[in-house]
């Protein structure tokens, strides 16, 4: 049961980490981005027509970062150059990208897919509970793994990220010294598509490996969701997606064990779960928002 | 130089995503097929007319019609939400002259009735419903005879006796095709038993990967489903090395070597027949006037889907035989004794409840673990 969990979590919480990892990156630079979810679907579209097109689901992943990347620059131009409102620039290009991938996409629902297959790294593979969801993944898996750690490391130990998270506090002082603030936004806004493409990919070429018209049910959301309650932490937000993951899996075993809990409460166990815990874990912690955020939440700013 | 790069390179974007959306607007969800003189009729379906599933066996369907009497104009509208849009995409369609609506998906219902009281001179027919006005119809096909059918052949099939069923959410409907499944399969196997899990939704891939992979792990190794898209279960099945079960369409093409059978969906002749009663203008009174239900015994609107390679000669032998007492009326699969999970008698022996009645279950037969959802349990 554990073992199943555990593999859930993982599986199911992928995609979850990349679209919260790329909006924590917009983020930290001063930029809602409600378009994630805009962003996971035209990725997930792009990296399936490739993966039709071509027959590699590794060609059709680099295109799910392109895919991710074109709102996201859309919604960057539009808050950043256009000085348009953050929420309802990012919300109009989820309804845009929900919109022209129903459209495109309608050709595509009966096509057929080789997905990713699993790379299993040997000997570590058989370790009990964890050996599965661990080190018998596809290549997007382990990247959603490991991309959490990375973007702490990147913002902990890069100059380059230093200078993002400035950017995020204070855009003036990071112009006196010499870096331009529009640019830093571009690119982190765009980067964070494009990561969000990603989490499209590895939903349609490593989970699902079929298209259909809005096929991330609001993954996008909750991924917007988990990066506020995880405090704009790198890590924190890879472990509630994961938890997002594991309490889903949770659910499906209950479900299978004929467990008396109403299911209707158990599709909701996700989204209480992760809430009740990545909300204790950022009481008083409020002060970690960007600076730059505040505007967007609080009119005014404090 | 930067500034100009990135402005440009966000033109860029913008004006790719407009093209899409023009390219989004010409080809809208509604498409119409020409003609001279005969009917215009309209066809409303939820999700996308290539599914592999529900919306694909409707579309094929309607084409039938097209087919099958000339001069019939087609109005398609696909992906079409189970909301006041469906009110919309209706009102459009009769501005657009029809005078026969069709509304394929359960949910469409309540949006039809709204439509149905405006439009007194336009004949609505809906797939699975019930009957709740004048110029309103309703039709469907006793799809749980052919899931008994197919658990029969599950039950055969079987090594582990367990067998899996992922469902999209409790209505009669799906409750009647999980219930029939087992009943099926324990008519065979009375070992065999059918773990539930349901999904919430109609069509969430991920949601169905995960709920497969579930069942699979904990031992299943044949599954059925109830959703509207059905490619992704098929396909995790086959890749696991379990057997499938299909429903709604033909799916042997994604599942070469587990493939047992399916439930699927033969609309054609019946749309054929209900646009040429309403198209002579004998429609008002008629069996289609009212909540027709058909089973194997009256008509062809369901059918059990080819073998595959997994079923052996044996088990096809059995399952038809089956079949064939089913159409002389000398077998149906809720005559009682029906028993529930709580091991309490649904159905008495002896008796033989009407299609219409059934529709109100509200239980799962003994031998299906898992628990409905409901609210407070």
């Amino acid at each position: 049961m554990l073992e199943a969990i555990i593999l859930g979590a993982v599986s199911y919480g992928a995609c979850l980490i990349f679209a919260a990892e790329g909006e924590l990156i917009a983020e930290r630079s001063g930029i809602v981005n409600l378009g994630t979810e805009g962003s996971i679907l035209c990725g997930a579209l792009l990296s399936f027509m490739v993966t039709v097109w071509t027959g590699s689901p590794y060609i059709g992943a680099i295109f799910g970062l392109v895919g991710g990347a074109l709102p996201a620059l859309l919604h960057a131009f539009m808050v950043v150059d256009r000085k348009a409102d953050q929420l309802a620039s990012g919300l109009a290009i989820t309804f845009l990208g929900l919109g022209v991938t129903a459209a495109l996409g309608k050709s595509f629902v009966d096509d057929k897919i080789n997905g990713m297959d699993a790379l299993g790294i040997p000997l570590l593979k058989e370790i009990p509970l964890i050996g599965g969801a661990l080190f018998d993944q596809d290549i997007l898996t382990y990247l959603a793994l490991l991309i959490g750690p990375a973007i702490w490391w990147f913002f902990k130990r890069t100059r380059v990220g230093l200078i993002l998270r400035a950017t995020g506090e204070s855009g003036d002082v990071v112009y006196a010294y010499g870096h331009s603030p529009r640019k830093v936004r571009y690119l982190a806004v765009t980067a964070g598509g494009a990561l969000a493409g990603l989490g499209g990919a590895q939903l349609v070429l490593a989970t699902t490996l079929n298209w259909t018209e809005n096929i991330t049910q609001g993954r996008g959301f909750v991924a917007v969701a988990l990066v506020i309650f995880a405090s704009w932490l790198p890590l924190r937000a890879a472990a509630g997606a994961l938890l997002f993951g594991a309490a889903f899996a949770l659910n499906l075993v209950l479900q299978t064990r004929g467990v008396g809990i109403p299911s209707f409460y158990l599709l909701m166990l996700p989204y209480v779960l992760t809430l009740i815990v990545l909300a204790a874990a950022s009481k008083g912690q409020r002060q970690l928002m960007p600076a730059g955020l505040k505007a967007v939440f609080a009119p005014g700013g404090t | 130089m930067l500034k100009r790069t990135s402005k440009w390179l966000a033109f860029a974007a913008l004006a790719m995503l407009a093209a899409f959306g023009v390219t989004a607007c010409g080809s809208d969800s509604e498409s119409s097929s020409s003609s001279a003189d005969g009917q215009t009729v309209g066809f409303l379906y939820v999700g996308p007319k290539n599914d592999f599933g529900y919306n694909q066996a409707a579309y094929e369907g309607s084409l039938e019609v097209e087919k099958n009497i000339p001069g019939t104009k087609l109005i398609q509208a696909e992906n079409v939400p189970e909301t006041s849009e469906a009110s919309r995409v209706m009102e459009k369609m009769i501005k657009d002259g029809a005078t026969t609506i069709f509304a394929t998906s359960y949910g469409h219902l309540q949006p039809m009735l709204a439509v149905a009281k405006k439009h007194p001179e336009v004949t609505f027919e809906h797939q699975g419903g019930v009957k709740a006005g004048a110029n309103v119809g309703t039709y469907f096909g006793q799809i749980y005879e052919a899931q008994y059918l197919t658990g029969m052949a599950a039950g055969l099939a079987t090594k582990s006796n367990k067998l899996g069923y992922v469902v999209a959410v409790p209505i009669p409907q799906t409750l009647l095709n999980i219930n029939a499944f087992e009943l099926g399969a324990q008519s065979v196997n009375p070992k065999a038993e059918t773990t539930v899990v349901f999904t919430g939704g109609w069509c969430d891939p991920a949601k169905q990967k995960e709920a497969a992979d579930t069942l699979i792990q904990g031992g299943a190794d044949v599954l059925s489903q109830h959703q509207d898209c059905t490619k992704t279960i098929v396909e995790t099945t086959e890749k696991a090395g379990a057997m499938s079960v299909g429903y709604h369409a033909d799916a042997s093409s994604l599942a070469p070597k587990g493939w047992l059978s399916g439930s699927v969906w033969n609309w054609g002749p019946l749309y054929t027949d209900i646009v040429k009663t309403i198209g002579e203008g004998k429609w008002k009174g008629s069996e289609y006037d009212a909540d027709y239900r058909v089973g194997f015994a009256d008509s062809d609107i369901i059918k059990i889907a080819p073998f595959g390679s997994a079923v052996t000669p044996e088990i096809e032998k059995e399952v038809l035989a089956k079949q064939e007492e089913m159409k002389a009326k000398d077998f149906y699969p809720f005559e009682g004794p029906i028993v529930d999970q709580s091991g309490k008698t649904q159905i008495p022996a002896g008796e033989n409840p009407s299609p219409t009645e059934l529709e109100t279950t509200d239980y799962l037969v003994k031998g299906v673990v898992g628990k409905i959802p409901t609210s407070s349990n």
